[in-house]
Order: structure tokens, then sequence, then C-alpha cells
């Protein structure tokens, strides 16, 4: 293989990880205060298409990255209040917030007169970094970082302590004085924001246009990254980087010739979804999860 | 509405009478209805074991495909629509099979993978409609369902067929399968305290078996009889239109009929009106079935809340004393 085929492989890799790892860190720090969010892909989906509007109208990735994250942001506020203090059920509430996305985004699309398909203009996506090799996309830089300051804040930090002692015994956080509730949903909008982001790169960056299938499970493949990385951001950095890979892979190959005729497109499409039951499979056992999480903290 | 342009009572009456208003209408609300409640008997069984079960999507696909497959064979009518559906059944079992291995053997949380398999039972169908059931003059399609193994139409010229009928089985079926027999008080009793029936010497790790291994043989009964029941096609077409979505709507579905086999009969029959109706109200091809997944998203952020349903329950009790 060349050396060319290699970077090429490589720049694809970080790319795809971008969304995954994105999404991951958010629903690390929520997962970590307590809250199951299995909404995640909804909303990718929905932030994609906010994301997306946002950059056309105003002209600016940048604002079409912030339209994602604040779509993310206010569906994480939506989750946060429900399962906190209305005592919702979360894996209910994640679903909801799915069916609602797949319905809203592909009847947008359509209403938008595009069934299905959305273009982003050229000047309104994201401008790539020319590396010489390659052209990479700021946002793999802002992932790496991002990932760093997750880890920082949960593990180096005054609240990142409060964020986990309210995820493994609220009770005890509640009587040390912590605000449990208020910081459950603090932590949703966090992760809501991140995965926004992350929602808003797939259309204004990646892909350069939002479909209604869009996210392809890769909300799925981020709680999937989350196990993984038994809630540490810097491993959700490689589980990212693991699981875009072969995204990434299936990408590259179907555009190979060669290899079209030995191995059907279509089950080098299923690669990334094996993967990630085969990776989920063989990192539990090894993980373990805060005390309180999926529980609604009920003050006695 | 109003924003739009349109009258709204117009728009509801239109609404209404498109899909309850005549016989025709009727029909056509039913069997929109009853692959739905097939996949939202698969959710609404896992979820009485404690399970999150939303594989449902995946499995039917593969279940409508298995059922493709025995049209390759020729039997006599009877027989032949009992093989077919027995077929789907059994390949509906098998796909949800791993998913309830994965979680007792290695604590694979079911809804991680049960997404992981709905892609992959996506690509695999893909490739079985493109390379192995493909239909040798229309490549766009599968080969159709043999006449013998064709569920009829109840009625002529609607969409109805006796699909419905299989579905009010599989409904009474599992009324009786959960709240008749042992087994299903098992399942029952793990969903609802899993640490005291655990207590009581019943086999977690059955449970999981037993609500993952029925509910993928409902799903694979729905991906069934969509393709042996619905005309016009009677063959899965490439891309799956006529499959897409039908096992996530069941989640809808359960949900709204709280997970209950006859409150899943109605939630079914409901949204089925909807996606009728709206067809009916033009406001472009296509729209209707999506604007009733918002819908249902809506409805379910409102049942996620325990207050919310606590104020339904109350205002029925209320309805019901007056009356």
């Amino acid at each position: 293989m060349e050396l060319a085929h290699v970077w090429g492989i490589l720049f694809i890799s970080l790319h795809a990880m971008v969304p995954i790892t994105l999404a991951a860190i958010g629903e690390t720090i929520e997962e970590s205060a307590g809250l199951f969010n299995i909404g995640l892909e909804g909303i990718l989906l929905l932030s994609a298409l906010t994301g997306a509007l946002g950059a056309e109208a105003s002209g600016s990735a940048t604002i079409g990255l912030l339209a994602g994250m604040g779509t993310g942001a206010l569906i994480g506020l939506l989750f946060g209040v429900i399962n906190t203090y209305l005592k919702g059920s979360q894996l209910i509430t994640g679903v909801g917030i799915n069916l609602f996305a797949f319905g809203f985004v592909a009847l947008l699309l359509i209403l938008l007169g595009a069934p299905g398909f959305h273009s982003v203009p050229r000047d309104a996506q994201i401008q790539l970094i020319p590396l010489g090799v390659g052209s990479l996309s700021p946002l793999v830089f802002v992932t790496v970082i991002l990932a760093i300051a997750v880890w920082w804040l949960l593990n180096r930090t005054q609240l990142g302590l409060k964020i986990k002692a309210v995820g493994e015994n609220p009770a005890a956080a509640d009587v040390a004085g912590i605000r449990v509730n208020a910081l459950r949903v603090g932590t949703a909008i966090a992760a809501g924001m991140l995965a926004g982001l992350a929602g808003a790169y797939l259309s204004v960056d990646w892909f350069g246009a939002v479909t209604k299938e869009i996210t392809a499970g890769r909300g799925f493949i981020a709680l999937a990254t989350v196990v993984f990385s038994g809630l540490n951001p810097l491993l959700a950095l490689l589980g990212g980087f693991i699981f875009g890979f072969f995204d990434g892979f299936a990408t590259w190959i179907s555009t190979y010739p060669g290899i079209k005729k030995i191995i059907p497109w279509q089950f080098v499409a299923m690669a990334p979804y094996v993967v990630t039951l085969l990776v989920v499979a063989g990192a539990i056992g090894r993980v373990r999860f805060p005390k309180g999480l999926g529980v609604p903290y009920l003050r006695e | 509405m109003l924003g739009f342009g349109y009258n709204p009572a117009v728009a509801y009456a239109s609404l209404f009478s498109g899909s309850f208003g005549s016989v025709y209408s009727w029909a056509e609300s039913l069997a929109n209805a009853t692959p739905l409640i097939l996949t939202a008997l698969t959710f609404a069984i896992a979820m009485r074991g404690g399970l999150f079960n939303i594989g449902a999507e995946g499995q039917l696909y593969i279940g409508a495909l298995a059922a493709v497959t025995v049209s390759l064979i020729h039997l006599p009518p009877p027989l032949h629509i009992i093989v077919a559906l027995a077929a789907a059944m059994i390949a509906g079992m098998l796909w949800s099979l791993p998913v309830a291995l994965l979680k007792t053997t290695r604590g694979v949380h079911e809804v991680i993978s049960t997404i992981m398999f709905n892609w992959i039972a996506h690509f695999f169908a893909f490739y079985l409609i493109a390379n192995v059931l493909t239909d040798p003059k229309r490549g766009e399609k599968t080969i159709s369902i043999a006449e013998t193994s064709r569920l009829g139409r109840i009625l002529p010229d609607a969409s109805l067929n006796y699909g419905l009928v299989v579905a009010l089985v599989a409904v009474v079926v599992v009324l009786f399968l959960l709240w008749r027999t042992t087994a299903g008080f098992e399942l029952r009793a793990t969903g609802y305290n899993p640490e005291s029936a655990n207590y009581a010497g019943i086999s977690w790790r059955k449970q999981v078996l037993r609500a993952f291994l029925i509910g993928g043989a409902v799903a694979g009964l729905a991906g069934a009889v969509q393709v042996m029941g619905r005309p016009p096609t009677y063959a899965v077409l490439s891309g799956m239109p006529q499959l897409l979505n039908l096992g996530f709507d069941g989640i809808g579905v359960a949900m709204i009929g709280r997970n209950h086999p006859v409150g899943i009969v109605f939630a079914a029959i409901f949204f089925g009106g909807l996606m009728v109706g709206g067809r009916i109200m033009q406001f472009s091809p296509g729209v209707p079935l999506e604007l009733v997944r918002v819908v249902e998203g809506v409805i379910i952020l409102a049942l996620a809340v325990p207050e919310l349903k606590r104020m339904f329950s109350f205002l029925r009790t209320k309805i019901k004393g007056r009356g």
C-alpha cells in the first residue's frame, strides 16, 4: 500500500472520530452524574439539521455549529428536567427524543422541498486546514482538546468531584450541600451541547449536507464508546478513533474498485456495527458505572 | 395550521373521515395497524420483563426475507402459509438470540446491541435483496411471494388482509402467555422486581432469553405479514420502503398502549388511522408518516413523566365516575 493511502485512511478515521468522541465525552459527563441518555442519536440528527440551516441562513459555518450546540443544549435541558425534577424514566425520554427527531427531520427535509437531502453551501462549510499530505478539519483538534478538558474537569477539579458524588451517592451529596438535581440538569445541558456540536459537524463540516439518515447509528456507537472507555474521556478519544477507523474504512474501501469484487459493499458497511458489538462485549466486566446511574434522586 | 392558511376544523374533519369515515378508510387504517400491533408486542413483552428491546426493526427485516425465501419451494396453499410464517418467526428468534446471549453472558446493554443488530440486519437485507433473492426480471425487488403463500384480502380493493387475523392471534397468545402461564408470571415478576424474583428462585437469565426469543418471533411475524399480505407488491423492494421504521413505530405504539396487548391494538389502530388520514389531508406525498412519528415522539416524552401519567389516570377515573 502506498503512503498516500495510509494518510488517506488516517485522515478519514480522524474525521469519523470527531462526532463519536464528542457525543461520547458529553455522555460521559452526564453518566458520571447519574443520567443515561439514549437520545444521543436524536440530538445528533436534530442538530445536524439546525446546524445546516443555521450555516446556510447566516453564511457562516461557526454560526451553524453554534446553532447545533444550542439545539443540543435545549434538548439536554428538556432531558435533564424530565429526569430530575419530574422524576421521569430516562430510557423512555431517550426513545421519545429519538422518535421525535426521526420524524421531525424527515418532515422538515420534505417541507424544504428536498426529500431526504439538503446541502450546505460550500462557503458556509468549515474550511479544512491544509497539511501537505491532506487536509484536516479544525474540529479534529477541538475534539482532542475537549476530551482532555473534560478529563481534567472530571478528575482534577472540585466541580468534577461534585459531579461524581452526585452520580455515585446522590443522598450523601445532598447532605453535603450539593444541589443534586440542578447539577444533573447542568451536566445534561453540557452533554447536549457536545452532542449538538457533533451533529452540526456532520452536516456543516464532514458531509456538507444533511440527510434523514446522516447519523447512521453514531449516537448509539457513542454510547458504546462510553462503555468501552469506562467513563474516561481520554479512552473515549481512543474508542472514537477505533470506531471512526472502521466507519471511515468502510467509506474508503467502497470507493476502491478492486475490493468491491471480493467483498460486497454491504458487508463492508456492517463493519463498524460488528466491531462496536465485539469491543463492547470485550470491554464489559472491567468497567464500573456510578451506583446512581439511571435512577432519579428522591429526597427522603 | 392557521398560519399555513388552512382551516383546522376542515383539516381535522378530513383527517378523521380519511381514517375512519368509511368502510374503505377503516380497512386501510387496520391494514396499517397490522404490523404495528406485532412490533409493539415485541417491545411490550421485553418491557414487562424489565428489558428494553428496540430490535424489532432488524428482526422484522429478517422475518420478511425468510418469508420470501420460503416462496422458493412449492407447497400446497394452507401449508405454504404456515411454513412461511414459521420460518419468519424462527428467523426473528435467531436474530434476537445473540442479543439475549450478549446480555446474559457479557452484560452488554440491550439498547446498544439491538441497535447494532438493526444496522447489521439493514445491510444484510440489502445484500440479500440485491444478490440472493433478486427477481430475475426486475432487479429492484426480491422474487414475489408465491400465490400459494399469500394472505388474502379481506375486502376487495382494500389493503386490509388476513395478516390482521395473524396479528390478533398473536395478541391473544401473548395475553395468555404473560398472564395465564407460569412462564409469563416469572417474566413479569422479574420485570417488576428483579431482586425479589431472583430470591424466589426465578432465573434472570432464563427470562432474558424468554423475552428476546418470544419478541423476536413476533417481530419476524410483523415482517412476514407485511410482505405476504399487503397488496400490491408481495415482495421486498430495494430500500425496503414498506418495512422501514415499522419496528421503531411499534415502540411508540407499545408505550401509548401501556405495554398491554389490548391497549396496543387500540393504539396501533389510532396510529394506523393517522397514517391514512394524513395522506388524505394532502400536504404533499410522504409527509404524513413523518408527522405521525413527530406526534409519537411528543406523546412518549409526555408519558415519560410520571406526574403527567398520574394526571391522565386521574382524568380517566373522573370521566368513568361520571359515566
